[in-house]
This record gives structure tokens, C-alpha cells and sequence, in this order.
């Protein structure tokens, strides 16, 4: 008998795909969330590379030349591709400049707000008569606020700037974390391979971090992208109330906030910055819910 | 069901006590000396200042000072305005139904629309239709609605000249506040043209208000309309010959309500933030916007005690959706 040797090569293409390329190909399957991925892309890309990408320094500002419509309008700059704003300043190199901020607050408050969130939530989830009801009331006591108007309660206190900004979106978007952690643990903790490595004699960090995290994690990734494109709104939000990022440091919600009395002359200057939210939060949201398709299917239908 | 309502009730007033103890802790952690951050001076004569701290009750313990706060809220007393000297409560109640008005405003905007498009959506699947009102939700979703509103000023006001830029109505009328709702007010008085002049000028801030609401409402419409079509009893009842209509709309819309109806209040709280916003760029003299000048002019009792009527505002509606939600669905209330 014949065994090993005459069996045929096995098809690579049978296999088990690798997590990684099943992950891809289940993305991939989203029209809207490759095209929100590249459109990121090219938002992380300028936003690396700002002071060599854009055509100015973002503050110069050009005295001959206040609001000069986009290049291809009539009286328009070649020198000013998106035309300049009510100093002078040139509103693509802003705008460039601005998405660096805007990823810097994002990224900083997700993780802000993601470390301490799991922490409390796998603590609230192992412990649920000791520490998950006082932990959980909280959480509902500070979703009980709207978020922007906790993120505006915050920053009166502490008054406006570029960290308390990252402070407060943290804080206003811990709560998510913490449930939504603590649902998954709660999942986890009653099946048989977690019992099996309490057996096993597992100490209780291990049973939290490395046992049961890992298997909790798809939808904190879902939701750490949502509250990436909100915190990037939130912040433009103050900063377009006058409560965030002061002038004249180029955010994407100051410069609307000092646009508005250019509304009937220069439309450009209003039209502009928004847009860039828009598009950068749509992106966001698109390739989250990419993630989500791919991640966790029985997430599918949740709105 | 009154274990229920009572179950709930009992889980509103720990909720209650945080939200309190939130808004007092906000007051305590402004950096540096609160007297002078009250009072706006600086270097006060120290007799004065120790005066001004008893007075303020801040020379107290810190649990005195809460237990202070929590007695002086029981007597309704929720302090008074640095800037106006007027009470918080008067300010807020007089402020509130030009906020009210213009939520219900959006919240009718958004619902029907919302609810039409996604019906239509989950009717017509997959067609252009259905990928069109999908799109625009998801765009309306992830709107920065500051941006929104100045967009539709500039097309709307600037460009076409239609509506009117900023306020509830135009100086021109000397308008009685009878109920404190414009469109009501208008049509009491006896001035001709305040009601559409109300009107115009509630559209553009009622749409913008709405239009985070319409997203979510038109996306969960159109997923609870598929869900329940696909049921039994829709296609029974198509077996007995009712029309498409009454299928769709009596058998398939009521049932589908339950899921939107608990959206729909969830919006509240996205309503009372996305007023904020929309206050601030129509100039709607209401609450969002007074809050916004108080913190501008650190008028701290109006913050603190703004805010925590506002938080109070969307438990109670949560609470009364969720009691709306069990009086709906037997099953959320005997679950525990």
C-alpha cells in the first residue's frame, strides 16, 4: 500500500485560508469600504507628509491675494489651487495641514478612551456583583448626558485647546467601551475554553488578557473606527463653537467657525473644510462597516 | 406591568444621584480659585474673599457642599444666573419651548421622510432606489451639521433669497409669547403673515436638525421593514387577496414600528447636542445657544445646573421609550 507518496499535491487553494486573507477577501467584498480605505489612505498619506505635500506653510499669509476663488473659477490662482481664505492663507495647505490634527485627535482619544474602557469593562465582566454594578451605573449615568454636550460641559470646565479636546471626546466615549467589552466578556466567560484554563490553573490576568480578550476584540474594532469618525467630528464641532482647537492653527471645524461671515462672498472658504469632514467621516464610517461585515458577521443587521 | 415601570423607575434614581454628582463635580474641577473665577477679578481682598467663600458655601467639607447642592435642588432652587441674576429654572423654562419647538419641528421632518424612504426602500430592494436613499442615510449619518446648516444659509437664504437667515421671526412682528411656540403664538395674534414668517423661518433649522435623525430613522425602517416581510402572517395575509397596500401598511408597517418608534426616541438626546449646533448658527434664541454663551461668558450656575436639567430631560424621555417599548412588546417586560 501506497500511502503518502502517491498522494497528489495538496491544492494550496483547499487549505484554510490565513486569518489575514480571509479578513481581506470578506473586506474586499465591500465596494464602499475599499473605496472609504483609499480615500484614508490618501488622508493618512497627506497628512504624514504635510509640510511636503502641501504647496505653503499653512499660516503665510498672502496680503495681495485675500480670498481668491479656486483655481479654476474665474480670478482664480493657479499658484492657489483651492483659492485662499479672508488672510490670505492658502486653503489647500490648510485644509492638508488640518487633517493631520484632525487624525492626531482621533487616534488620541480612541486610545485614550480604549485602554481604560476594556480595563473597566473586563473588571466589570469578571467581577459582576463586586464591581459591575458601580462600574455600569456610572457608564449609564454619563450616557445619559449627549455626547457632544458632555464633550462641551468637559471643555467649559477645563477650558478650550487642543488636549482638553482629546480629554473630553475620551471620556465622552468611554462608556461604549466599557459595555461593550463587558457584554463580550460576559459571552465568553461561560464556555468550555475558559473553564478549561481556570483548570488548567490560569492566574486571573492571564484569564482576562490573554484568554478572553483576544476573543472579545471584534467588535471593540468595530466600534473603536465609529468613534474614530465621531471624534473626529465632535472635535471639528467644538472647534467650530469656539471651544476646541484655537485660531490660528488650521482645524477643519475653526476654519468653518471663522468662515461664517464669508458666507456671501466667498463660498469656497465655507464649502471646503465641510466637505473634507464630510468626505473623511463617510470614509470612516464606510470602511467600519467593511470591518464589521468581515470581523463579525452576526453583527450584520445591527444599525 | 407595574413591577415593571416600578423595576425601571428604581434604576432612575441611582442614574438621578450620578448625574447630580457629575454636575457638581464639573463645578469643583475648574482649575484655580472658584471665587475668582466667579467673580471675574483677580487679587480680592482677602476679608471679602473668605466672605465670598462662605457665602458660596464653599468653605465647607466637599460631602457638606454636595448635600447643599442636593437640598437647595429638592427646594427647586437651582441658583441664579451670574449675568442676568435671573433664576436658572425661569431662564430655562422660558427658553425651552423654542427648543421644543424647533425638535419636534425635525423630529416630523425626520420621521416622515425617514419613515416613507425606508419603506419604499425595503420594498423596492437592491433597486436604484433603494441604493439611493442607503447612500444618502449613510452621508446624512457621518454630517457635520454646523456645516450642513451653513451650506443650506448660503443656497437657501444667500443665493435664492427664500428663507430668512437667523431667529424664530421677523422684528417686524411684536409677537405675544402666549404658549412660547412660535407657529402657535403667530396663529393666536391677529398680525398678518407672523404665522408663515414663523414658518419660514423654521424650516432650514428644523431640516438641519433632522437630518442625523432622518439617516437613522430611514435605515432602520428599511431593516425592519425587511425583517418583517419576510414573516408568516405578511404572507398570509397576501394569500387571502388583501391588496398591497393594507399588506403593507397594516400587517407589515405597525410591526415594523416597534424597532423604529424605540429609534426614534433614542434620537432625543442627538436632538438636544445636535441643537447646540443648529441654535448656534440660526441664532434660535433656546436652549443650546444659551448654554453655549454661559460658558462663554463662565456663567457657571447656568452651565452646572443647565446641563443637569438637560440630562434629566433625556432620562425621563428614555424612560418613558422604554415604558412605551414594554407597554408594545409583553416580552422585554417579563425578561428578570
Amino acid at each position: 500500500m501506497t500511502t503518502a507518496n502517491s498522494l497528489p499535491a495538496v491544492d494550496q487553494s483547499l487549505l484554510y485560508p490565513s486569518p489575514l486573507k480571509e479578513f481581506w477577501q470578506a473586506f474586499a467584498h465591500n465596494k464602499g469600504a475599499v473605496a472609504g480605505l483609499m480615500f484614508m489612505i490618501l488622508i493618512v498619506f497627506c497628512a504624514l507628509f504635510a509640510p511636503w505635500v502641501a504647496p505653503y506653510n499653512p499660516s503665510e499669509q498672502f496680503r495681495d491675494f485675500l480670498l481668491t476663488p479656486p483655481a479654476w473659477l474665474e480670478g482664480g490662482q493657479w499658484q492657489f489651487l483651492l483659492g485662499t481664505d479672508e488672510l490670505g492663507r492658502d486653503l489647500l495647505s490648510r485644509l492638508i495641514h488640518g487633517a493631520r490634527l484632525s487624525l492626531m485627535i482621533g487616534m488620541a482619544s480612541v486610545l485614550m478612551s480604549l485602554i481604560p474602557g476594556i480595563f473597566l469593562g473586563l473588571v466589570a465582566g469578571f467581577f459582576p456583583r463586586v464591581m459591575g454594578p458601580g462600574i455600569m451605573r456610572l457608564m449609564d449615568v454619563m450616557l445619559a448626558l449627549p455626547s457632544l454636550l458632555l464633550a462641551v460641559a468637559i471643555v467649559a470646565i477645563l477650558g478650550p485647546g487642543l488636549i482638553n479636546t482629546v480629554i473630553a471626546i475620551a471620556i465622552v466615549s468611554l462608556p461604549s467601551y466599557v459595555r461593550l467589552t463587558r457584554a463580550a466578556v460576559m459571552g465568553e466567560l461561560n464556555r468550555d475554553y475558559v473553564t478549561a484554563a481556570r483548570l488548567a490553573g490560569a492566574s486571573l490576568p492571564r484569564l482576562m488578557f490573554i484568554t478572553v480578550l483576544p476573543n472579545c476584540m471584534a467588535p471593540l474594532i468595530v466600534q473603536a473606527t465609529l468613534s474614530f469618525s465621531s471624534a473626529i467630528l465632535d472635535a471639528a464641532a467644538l472647534g467650530f463653537l469656539g471651544l476646541g482647537v484655537q485660531p490660528p492653527t488650521p482645524e477643519w471645524g475653526t476654519m468653518l467657525a471663522s468662515a461664517r461671515d464669508y458666507i456671501e462672498r466667498a463660498w469656497w472658504v465655507v464649502t471646503l473644510p465641510g466637505l473634507t469632514i464630510l468626505l473623511s467621516v463617510l470614509a470612516i464610517n464606510l470602511m467600519g462597516d467593511g470591518l464589521r461585515d468581515a470581523l463579525d458577521p452576526k453583527l450584520k443587521n445591527a444599525v | 406591568m407595574l413591577s415593571f415601570i416600578a423595576r425601571r423607575l428604581g434604576l432612575l434614581i441611582p442614574t438621578f444621584f450620578g448625574v447630580t454628582l457629575l454636575t457638581f463635580a464639573l463645578i469643583r474641577m475648574i482649575p484655580g480659585d472658584p471665587v475668582e473665577v466667579m467673580m471675574g477679578e483677580r487679587r480680592v481682598d482677602p476679608a471679602m474673599h473668605a466672605e465670598a467663600l462662605h457665602r458660596l458655601g464653599l468653605d465647607k467639607p466637599l460631602y457638606a457642599q454636595y448635600f447643599d447642592y442636593i437640598g437647595n435642588l429638592a427646594h427647586g432652587d437651582l441658583g441664579e444666573s451670574l449675568r442676568t441674576r435671573e433664576s436658572v429654572w425661569h431662564e430655562f423654562i422660558t427658553l425651552f419651548p423654542a427648543t421644543l419647538e424647533l425638535s419636534l419641528a425635525a423630529l416630523l421632518f425626520a420621521g416622515t421622510v425617514g419613515l416613507i424612504a425606508g419603506v419604499i426602500a425595503a420594498l423596492k430592494r437592491g433597486s436604484l432606489f433603494d441604493h439611493g436613499v442607503m447612500g444618502i442615510s449613510l452621508a446624512g449619518y457621518s454630517m457635520p451639521i454646523f456645516w450642513w446648516g451653513l451650506l443650506l444659509i448660503m443656497f437657501f437664504s444667500v443665493w435664492l433669497g427664500w428663507t430668512p437667515v437667523s431667529g424664530r421671526i421677523d422684528l417686524l412682528y411684536d409677537i405675544e409669547p402666549r404658549t412660547g411656540f412660535m407657529l402657535i403664538d403667530t396663529l393666536l395674534s391677529d398680525e398678518e403673515g407672523a404665522f408663515v414668517d414663523a414658518l419660514q423661518h423654521l424650516i432650514l433649522p428644523a431640516v438641519v436638525l433632522g437630518t442625523i435623525p432622518l439617516a437613522v430613522i430611514a435605515r432602520m425602517t428599511r431593516s425592519a421593514m425587511l425583517e418583517v416581510l419576510r414573516e408568516d402572517y405578511v404572507r398570509t395575509a397576501r394569500a387571502k387577496g388583501l391588496s398591497p397596500a393594507r399588506v403593507v401598511f397594516v400587517h407589515g408597517l405597525r410591526n415594523a414600528l416597534i424597532p423604529v418608534l424605540t429609534v426614534i426616541g433614542l434620537q432625543v438626546g442627538t436632538l438636544l447636542a445636535g441643537a447646540v449646533l443648529t441654535e448656534t448658527i440660526f441664532s434660535w434664541p433656546g436652549v443650546g445657544k444659551w448654554l453655549i454663551e454661559s460658558i462663554g461668558a463662565r456663567d457657571y450656575p447656568v452651565v452646572q445646573n443647565g446641563i443637569l436639567l438637560i440630562a434629566c430631560l433625556v432620562i425621563m424621555v428614555n424612560f418613558v421609550v422604554d415604558i412605551l417599548y414594554g407597554l408594545a412588546n409583553p416580552r422585554i417586560r417579563h425578561q428578570r
